[in-house]
This record gives structure tokens, C-alpha cells and sequence, in this order.
């Protein structure tokens, strides 16, 4: 398929996924669901991989800043700036685009191809609205609460490590996370994640809906879902970088 | 009733039917019956909307099917049941939940009545008892007459079942087809189903279409097929050894 049709397609899709849905009352409740399904469960991941980068962040700079014409406190100052420019946002949404994205992606696909949708459709309801609506909602609202959790145990975890091993004093390390600190930098963040959210959720959605065959092209859809939609990511963090910061 | 008028569908310029009309009773089990790829599935589909026609009239009651907008379809498929190969049940949902589904989205009726509607139809299917069961917990036969009960949970004019039997063993096969027909006798729903199997065709086989290649080659009913004047019909109907020696029986 080419590249012009994948487009109308997609528009086509999500034309179908923002129109006015049948029960509100469901619409609410699945949206519970998907809040719990793909950022509930995604927050211990989260968590995990935000402390253990935090902490190889901190120590990375504290080796890579031991000049002396460099104040100490630049370590807190660069470790907060990755987390909270490039991490937090972008890297994490890379790394839910592999779980959620794949997630979504193989749920719908299987939907669609143990003929669910069809089903859904034959009763006249509108199967995009109802089952990708609630995970593109469910997912722009529950990202940037992740990418907080994210920014608060990366910062942490380098001062963790900064406690534990000594390589720089906790209150250097607090006074430099604090130095400067441009509050819009928080605000980038969030903006770029509901970008990325919605890119994961509706891309894989898109793969999943489209689907036909059989468990090979599930597979096949999941991956695909995967690999575009970080790379739609990679390209919004530029266009977006440029819009916001430059 | 429903009518197919002068249907044709080609896919990647392939015709798969070839300007076929027919026209199923209600309060009847209708068949269509051919081979493995003749294009039976995709005129039923054709028929629900799965596929749109590229030729050809399919009538509801006398209602366009094929120039209806969007509000009418959805109105229309509300009177609309399905059975599907398999079974199509949503994982997520427990028997009961899959059954009260369309009651949830498009009934009127408070909801203290889908309750008892919900149970009525599972205890119609002897389900009761699985109600709280996930489609993964039951078998395939459960799994057929949970479906069934969701498909006519809203009181559908129309039933399509698509391949009813397959994977089941011939006990269950005939469980599922007398319930099939009880309950388009009982409900006087026009019921079209896609079949292969000769069994079912013998059970409740009311009025029968033969699909050949895409094109419609014979029409009759149960009694009749044995003495049809079409070689591909019985290539079909005598393909196995049983209804060979039923023919004999029927001959003498």
C-alpha cells in the first residue's frame, strides 16, 4: 500500500474514531479501563527504567564534568535537563510505543481477525469509535502523569546514587537540579507527551484495525506499529523542539 | 423476508458472484450450501454489509439495503442477528456480559429489563450456568450457544449463521441446528445460513441454495436435493459414503 493511501486511510480511521459516540456512559467506562490497562501498568516499568537512568545519568556527568573551571553543581543541572527535555518525554514514549503500542496493536488485530469487529459492526455499532476512542483518551490523559513520575524518580535516582556512593555530595547535587530551572521546560515535556501518546495509541490502533489473515499478520501489525510509530515520534520531537524551544 | 436481487462482487477484478438472486423466507431456516470457496460466505456477507455489492439489490422487507445512509444501516442492523464461524465472542467479557452488549448500546428498555432478558436468553441456550464464565473457559459448542444467545438478545428479524457446525462433534452440531430452528420458528425470524454440512442440511435445511463457482446453480428444499439434476450438487451432497447409501434408500 502506498505511502498517500496508508495516509487517507488513517484520516479515514480516526474520522470514524472521533465521531459522536453511541453511549456516553460506555465511552466513560471503557476509558476507566484503558486509563488502568495502558498507564496504570505501565507505571512500574516506568519507574525502573526513570531511576536506573537517572542514576547512570548522574554518574556519567559527575565522570564527564571532573574539570575544575566546571562548578560541581553542573551535574544536578545537566541530569535535570536530560530528564526533563529529552528522557521524560521523548525516550520514555519510545520505550511505551514498544509495550503499549505493541499491546494495542495485537488486541485490536486479534479482534479483527477472530472477526470481533465484524461482529460489532453486524450490530451496528461503530467499532473504531468504540474501540479506539477510549485508548487514545485513556492514553493522552494518563502520559504526562507518567512522564512526572518519570522526571521525580529520574531526579531520585541521582541523588540516590549521589547518597549511596558518594561521588557527589546530595546538596550539591539538590542545589544544581534547582539552578536555573525554567519551569516551560516542565511544560515542553507534557506538551510533546500528549503528542506522542496520541501517535502511539491511534498508530497502533490503525495497524491493529487493518489487519487481515492471520496470527502472522498480528505479528506482523505489532511490529509495524512499533517501528512507524517511533519514528513519528523521532520526527513530532524535532518539528516540536523547533516550534517550542527555538 | 429478504431478497437478493442480480448481486455481483468481484474482488482485485476477480468476480466472486455472479448476479445472483434468491429470496429467504421468514420463520424458515435458509441454506446456502456449496463447496469450500464457491462464494457462499461472501454473498452472506454481501447480504449483511460485510462487503458492499457491486451490482444488484438486496432487499429487507421490501427496504433497499444496498442505498440506505449511514442512520439507516445502523437502524437496520439492529434487527439483525449473527451467528459467526467462531463464535466471535468479545474475550474481554464474561458470557453474560457478551449477551447484555447489544442491550447495553442500543436498547431502550430500563435496565432492570436487560437483566431479565439476558437471562431469559441464556437460560433459552442452557447457559445459565456459565453466565460468569469467560468465552476461554467454555467449549466450542458453549461457546456457539452463547453467541447464539447474544445474537438474539435485541429480538432480531433477521438471523445469518455463519457455518454454525464447524469444529463441533455431530451431538453438538445437532443441538446447535434444532436450536437454530426452534428459535426461528418460534420467533418467525428469517434465518440464512451458510453451511457445508450435509447433516445440517438433512436437519433443518427448509429451503436450500446451492452455490457453484459464484453463480447460483440450484434452489430447492431437503426433500428435493436427492433427486436435483445437477452434477454438481450431488458432487457435493454424495460426497460422503452415508448419503450414497441414503440415496439408495431413497431410490428404492
Amino acid at each position: 500500500m502506498g505511502f498517500f493511501e496508508s495516509i487517507g486511510r488513517y484520516a479515514e480511521l480516526m474520522f470514524e474514531v472521533f465521531s459522536k459516540p453511541q453511549r456516553w456512559r460506555l465511552l466513560g467506562r471503557q476509558v476507566v479501563k484503558e486509563i488502568e490497562k495502558l498507564g496504570i501498568d505501565s507505571l512500574g516499568i516506568t519507574i525502573i527504567i526513570s531511576f536506573f537512568i537517572g542514576t547512570a545519568i548522574t554518574t556519567q556527568m559527575v565522570l564527564n564534568t571532573e574539570n575544575p573551571l566546571l562548578p560541581k553543581y553542573v551535574t544536578g543541572l545537566t541530569t535535570r535537563e536530560t530528564l526533563l527535555l529529552e528522557f521524560s518525554s521523548t525516550i520514555l514514549c519510545l520505550i511505551l510505543a514498544g509495550k503499549v503500542g505493541s499491546n494495542i496493536a495485537s488486541e485490536i488485530g486479534t479482534m479483527r481477525i477472530t472477526e470481533q469487529i465484524d461482529a460489532l459492526k453486524i450490530m451496528g455499532v461503530n467499532a473504531a469509535n468504540y474501540l479506539i476512542l477510549p485508548k487514545i483518551i485513556g492514553f493522552v490523559v494518563i502520559v504526562p502523569v507518567l512522564v512526572i513520575f518519570s522526571m521525580f524518580v529520574g531526579l531520585l535516582g541521582g541523588y540516590l546514587v549521589g547518597f549511596t556512593s558518594g561521588i557527589i555530595q546530595p546538596s550539591v547535587y539538590v542545589m544544581g537540579i534547582q539552578y536555573a530551572f525554567n519551569p516551560f521546560y516542565v511544560t515542553y515535556s507534557l506538551v510533546k507527551s500528549l503528542f506522542f501518546a496520541f501517535i502511539i495509541a491511534s498508530t497502533a490502533s490503525y495497524y491493529g484495525y487493518y489487519a487481515y489473515g492471520g496470527a502472522l499478520e498480528v505479528g506482523k501489525a505489532s511490529t509495524k506499529a512499533v517501528v512507524n510509530s517511533s519514528i513519528i515520534i523521532l520526527l513530532f520531537n524535532v518539528l516540536l523542539t523547533n516550534i517550542m524551544l527555538v | 423476508m429478504i431478497e437478493v436481487r442480480n448481486v455481483t462482487k468481484s474482488f482485485n477484478n476477480v468476480t466472486v458472484l455472479h448476479n445472483i438472486s434468491a429470496t429467504f423466507e421468514a420463520g424458515k431456516t435458509n441454506l446456502i450450501i456449496g463447496q469450500s470457496g464457491s462464494g457462499k460466505t461472501v454473498l452472506m456477507k454481501s447480504i449483511i454489509g460485510i462487503h458492499r455489492v457491486d451490482e444488484g439489490q438486496i432487499l429487507y422487507n421490501g427496504r433497499d439495503f444496498t442505498s440506505m445512509n449511514r442512520k439507516e444501516v445502523v437502524d437496520l442492523r439492529q434487527e439483525v442477528g449473527m451467528l459467526f464461524q467462531g463464535s466471535a465472542l468479545f474475550d474481554s467479557m464474561t458470557v453474560e456480559e457478551n449477551v447484555r452488549f447489544p442491550l447495553e448500546m442500543f436498547s431502550q428498555k430500563p435496565q432492570e429489563q436487560w437483566k431479565e432478558r439476558v437471562d431469559f436468553c441464556l437460560n433459552r441456550v442452557g447457559l445459565s450456568h456459565a453466565a460468569k464464565l469467560f468465552p476461554s473457559e467454555i467449549s466450542g459448542g458453549m461457546q456457539k450457544r452463547a453467541a447464539i444467545a447474544r445474537a438474539i438478545v435485541l429480538e432480531p428479524t433477521y438471523l445469518f449463521c455463519d457455518e454454525p457446525n464447524s469444529g463441533l462433534d455431530p451431538k453438538t452440531s445437532l443441538t446447535i441446528d434444532q436450536l437454530i430452528r426452534e428459535i426461528t420458528v418460534e420467533n418467525n425470524i428469517t434465518t440464512i445460513i451458510n453451511t457445508h454440512d450435509m447433516n445440517s442440511v438433512m436437519e433443518i435445511g427448509d429451503k436450500i441454495i446451492f452455490i457453484h463457482k459464484g453463480h447460483k446453480s440450484w434452489e430447492g428444499s431437503k426433500e428435493s436435493i436427492f433427486d436435483a439434476d445437477n452434477e454438481d450438487l450431488n458432487a457435493l451432497v454424495f460426497a460422503s459414503k452415508l448419503f450414497q447409501n441414503v440415496k439408495k434408500y431413497h431410490n428404492r
